[in-house]
């Protein structure tokens, strides 16, 4: 007897493609439009080629916020992703302690990235703040809405402080499924507590670490409310990532055109490195085994 | 349905068409030949079709970038490169 095929099912998966295109492809879509075009907006455009490209690219504030972006991910990534394994390393693996310590680490995710920035804004001040005042007090020179030094500071730290959790909660649930019985083989052949993170630890978080580095890359990378609400962007331009910049194109210069060709090419730079970080990870997870 | 706050343009237009067209052969390819075709390339790890399309596409868009920023205008050229480069990923990669 033939078997009967159902595709039937293909309907389930369409809220999805609708939701994906209403939500991405037609915005998109919408931007490429724009690109290419100048707008006073009420409808009318323009015509202007890869004129919007060519001035971006070869521009020197494009070029400062790329740097500054690139900069800015580049710490971040290098303090959280090691941090956040640290901290996992450490966290006990079961009792209340195991309790505690998870809803401690999932507070700062709870908080949302306004309020954060308010929290900050507020924390770093010397007049009222606990931590600039306390700095002032013990004679410590820190004001991060004139130091271009302390504002990056204050905005990594910032970062370090509502991101590490995620990494940590990441890099915990890939240790916690990690059977006991390599953990004894490892104690029976005399392993070292380096030889255990080397080669039983790390492997095994392989795959939340893949996960860990895009999220906190691309979010890093894209980081917009927490720096405007502190400094916005400032002071001068110091801390005037690419997403700060792009809104001040679009929205507070009423720029749609060029704003279109930032994104595009903004766009294309998280989702080559995305993909690079992606395929050199799963590469080495598929020859780790 | 007015979509005329979508700004659309031939050009603009024929670019979707094509990337849609292409999405919609390599489901055709699919079909007639099930499997992605893996294999392991000149980068080091397994690529299937849909990968292998995929490097093309982005590569395409950074040598258009790259043209821009080097060379200027006259994108013709460039999108000649990417042809050449994608035949290039479809062979090797």
């Amino acid at each position: 007897m033939q078997r009967k095929t159902n595709q039937k099912a293909w309907f389930l998966v369409l809220p999805v493609f609708l939701l994906v295109g209403f939500s991405a492809i037609i915005p998109l879509m919408t931007v490429v439009n724009y690109s290419v075009q100048d707008s006073f907006g009420s409808g009318e455009f323009y015509w202007v080629g890869t004129e919007w490209f060519i001035e971006i690219l070869n521009s020197e504030r494009f070029h400062s916020a790329l740097g500054r972006q690139l900069l800015f991910t580049s710490i971040i990534l290098a303090i959280e992703i090691p941090l956040g394994i640290l901290i996992a390393l450490s966290m006990p693996k079961k009792g209340w302690g195991a309790s505690i310590c998870l809803v401690l680490m999932a507070l700062p995710l709870l908080i949302p990235w306004n309020v954060v920035g308010t929290i900050w804004q507020i924390f770093a001040r010397e007049d009222i703040g606990l931590l600039g005042h306390t700095l002032a007090a013990m004679g410590v020179e820190y004001n991060y809405t004139q130091s271009a030094f302390d504002a990056w500071v204050t905005v990594i730290v910032m970062d370090v402080w509502h991101w590490t959790s995620l990494v940590v909660l990441l890099c915990y649930a890939g240790l916690c499924s990690i059977p006991e019985a390599f953990y004894q083989a490892a104690k029976i052949d005399g392993a070292t507590r380096w030889a255990v993170f080397r080669y039983i630890q790390f492997p095994k978080m392989n795959r939340v670490l893949l996960i860990a580095v895009l999220l906190r890359f691309m979010d890093s990378f894209m980081i917009y409310t927490e720096p405007f609400v502190v400094t916005g962007g400032g002071p001068g331009n110091a801390t005037t990532f690419l997403s700060i910049d792009l809104v001040k194109m679009a929205i507070g210069q009423f720029d749609v055109g060029p704003a279109a060709a930032f994104s595009l090419i903004y766009f294309l730079i998280v989702l080559l490195v995305s993909w690079v970080f992606y395929t050199v990870m799963t590469a080495r997870d598929g020859e780790a085994g | 349905m007015d979509l005329s706050w979508m700004g659309w343009t031939p050009f603009t237009a024929t670019f979707f068409v094509v990337i849609a067209s292409l999405i919609v052969s390599m489901l055709v390819w699919e079909k007639l030949v099930p499997g992605g075709a893996p294999r392991d390339g000149i980068l080091g790890f397994e690529t299937t079709r849909g990968d292998r399309l995929f490097v093309s596409l982005l590569g395409s868009a950074f040598i258009h970038i790259g043209w821009l920023f080097f060379i200027g205008d006259m994108l013709w050229w460039a999108l000649i490169l990417s042809f050449f480069y994608a035949l290039a990923v479809f062979r090797w990669v």
